[in-house]
């Protein structure tokens, strides 16, 4: 029988991966050069989680999911006109910094108090998602605050897998050392699940769904709350791109016995 | 004055010390050294008594939780062990190791005692203060940190510090009491390759990347994936190294597209993937562009077998690259490596 569920997605936005990233420091901290020009996508792994949660509602009548992502709101609402078309959600924007420096605890009550006043959740039917780092601070701590402050005690980090049974509970694979996978029982929710990759691929297009979802999106963006973050006594001494920059010798013109011998030495060498 | 707790568990035998804690072991007493605060060291374990013997000779207050719960790796039982021997500890600074047991807990942990933590911590410096590097945008960029505020929980990368090893010696351990809440979770085991085909050792001194060039069409019009996997198998048998994958490889079987049966999601290296630590990288049909290649921050010499030889790895990001077909180049290395066995 299936199982109705709550299920809210945090998901941050974060510089399209292929750009070159610059620190700068400002008056309010550290951050990127030109920051809000450049280019932004969905955190990649918290767009595993929504992409995730939308199979798991589809599967079970009833359920409900939302789309919970702090940032500027010019930035949100560039991001969402792709991200809409993927699966079906409402959005919560949060109008707040972007980014990687600002501290992960201030962001985390930020998104638990927003969590807790959403209208209709049904807080015994929780699943909360998001990915289990993000690809700018890349901690991995936030969901579990925002899980604490919730008050879930059922916590999974780098999932790779949730099956739900008829009886509510589920099973779920999580990544641990050694490419092994620890596999859990739940008794069911509420839980909280920090999603690796998942096993889903991207899901495709869909304007009509985009369409859909865009009617609450621009609407949503538009009430969306501003929120300031506190620096909770975190200071950077220093912010800076890697110095390391190696001096490649480029071979053209070798043949494979060659490449291969040369290999040969090097694997062998101390 | 800063008083510090180094937090530690077992490994799966259930009372030896899991090597990562070792390391965090080794990064507490330096600290402690030199900010001359007392250490103590908790531990999480089925039996304490092996792995506080371990650690004996560091002359730290010793604290455990133990019992069948601690057997399993689990949110709800973990929080309350770890919760119950910092509020015993009273530190101002816990360090752990970043494993999976513990980064799982760590911040419920920290929040529930009113602290910070701050996560994937590469190096420890200060003498005044404590100060802690890390990395940000999946180690692009590297920054220092401190933290007003305490307690302040510190998880450590593995790797970043040796293992603490000495000779065993009888321990004087605090055992701590705790109450569990009623377990709604139960780890039920571990899924993991068939024996012998497990192909991510993150102890081994190599680490060897297929992209996705392997899957692709060969001088001949055709694709050769089978021949692929041979030679990739091939060279982990002989050199016991470590796969990796760059993402658009193992996503093409997402995409229904011929892939090497062997490779999941685990194996990916780079911006959603993972950062090992080896000695050595060799790199093999893959083009070596940043959302990759930062995944290779903590590789030590870098080569590259590439037919393009303008890609990312010619750009500073490998020691040496080879512009060649690495079919014939691994076909051959396989035979000179396996010839050198014999």
């Amino acid at each position: 029988m299936p199982n109705s569920l709550h299920i809210v997605v945090c998901a941050g936005i974060v510089p399209d991966p292929l750009q070159t990233l610059e620190p700068v420091t400002g008056p309010a901290g550290p951050g990127l050069k030109n920051e809000m020009v450049l280019p932004a996508v969905l955190d990649p792994w918290a767009a595993s989680a929504l992409y995730e949660a939308a199979a798991l509602a589809a599967k079970n009548p009833g359920s409900k999911l939302w789309l919970v992502s702090l940032g500027p709101k010019a930035k949100l609402q560039q991001v969402m006109m792709t991200v809409a078309q993927k699966v079906a959600f409402e959005l919560v924007p949060i109008d707040g910094p972007i980014g990687g420096f600002p501290d992960a605890h201030s962001t985390a009550a930020v998104l638990a108090e927003t969590i807790a006043a959403l209208p209709g959740l049904d807080r015994a039917k929780l699943l909360l998602f998001g990915g289990w780092e993000s690809a700018t601070r890349g901690a991995g701590v936030t969901l579990q605050l925002v899980g604490e402050r919730l008050g879930i005690t059922d916590q999974f980090q780098g999932v790779d897998q949730i099956d739900l049974r008829d009886d509510g509970s589920f099973e779920v694979l999580e990544r641990v050392e050694g490419g092994k996978h620890q596999v859990s029982v739940c008794a069911g929710t509420p839980a909280v699940l920090g999603w690796a990759t998942g096993n889903l691929a991207e899901p495709r297009n869909n304007p009509q769904v985009g369409m859909a979802n865009m009617r609450t999106i621009m609407p949503a963006l538009a009430k969306a709350k501003a929120t300031k973050l506190e620096a909770n006594g975190l200071s950077y001494l220093s912010v800076s791109l890697p110095k390391q920059q190696r001096t490649t010798r480029v071979e053209k013109d070798m043949t494979p016995d060659q490449i291969a011998a040369e290999l040969v030495e090097w694997i062998g060498a101390e | 004055m800063e008083s510090i707790l180094v937090l530690t568990h077992a490994d799966e035998t259930g009372s030896a010390l899991s090597k990562a804690s070792l390391e965090a072991v080794t990064a507490g007493l330096e600290l402690a050294a030199r900010l001359s605060a007392p250490l103590t060291i908790g531990i999480i374990a089925v039996d304490a008594a092996i792995a506080a013997s371990a650690v004996a000779s560091t002359g730290a207050r010793l604290l455990a939780v133990s019992g069948e719960a601690f057997a399993q790796a689990r949110y709800a039982s973990d929080a309350v062990a770890a919760e119950a021997l910092c509020r015993a500890a009273s530190a101002t600074i816990v360090l752990a190791p970043g494993t999976s047991r513990f980064t799982r807990i760590a911040a419920g942990v920290a929040h529930r005692l009113g602290g910070f933590v701050d996560t994937h911590i590469t190096a420890l410096s200060g003498t005044e203060n404590v100060e802690a590097s890390r990395w940000f945008y999946r180690q692009r960029i590297e920054a220092v940190i401190s933290r007003g505020a305490r307690p302040w929980f510190l998880l450590l990368d593995a790797g970043t510090h040796t293992a603490f090893v000495d000779e065993p010696g009888a321990a004087q351990i605090e055992n701590i009491s705790v109450e569990l809440p009623a377990q709604r979770t139960t780890v039920s085991g571990f899924r993991a390759p068939a024996l012998g085909a497990q192909t991510i050792r993150p102890d081994a001194k190599m680490l060897f990347v297929a992209g996705a060039g392997w899957t692709k069409k060969q001088p001949d019009g055709q694709v050769h994936v089978a021949e692929a996997g041979e030679l990739i198998l091939g060279f982990l048998h002989a050199t016991s190294a470590s796969l990796g994958s760059s993402k658009s490889l193992v996503d093409q079987g997402g995409e229904g597209n011929s892939v090497l049966p062997f490779l999941t999601h685990l194996n990916q290296i780079g911006q959603t993937g993972a950062t090992p630590r080896h000695a050595k990288g060799l790199s093999t049909c893959c083009h070596g562009e940043e959302p990759h290649v930062v995944g290779w921050r903590f590789i030590g010499s870098r080569r590259a077998i590439s037919l393009d030889p303008n890609c990312g790895w010619t750009r500073g990001k490998a020691d040496v690259v080879y512009v060649a077909d690495a079919f014939p180049v691994m076909a051959k290395l396989n035979a000179l490596l396996e010839a050198a066995k014999m």
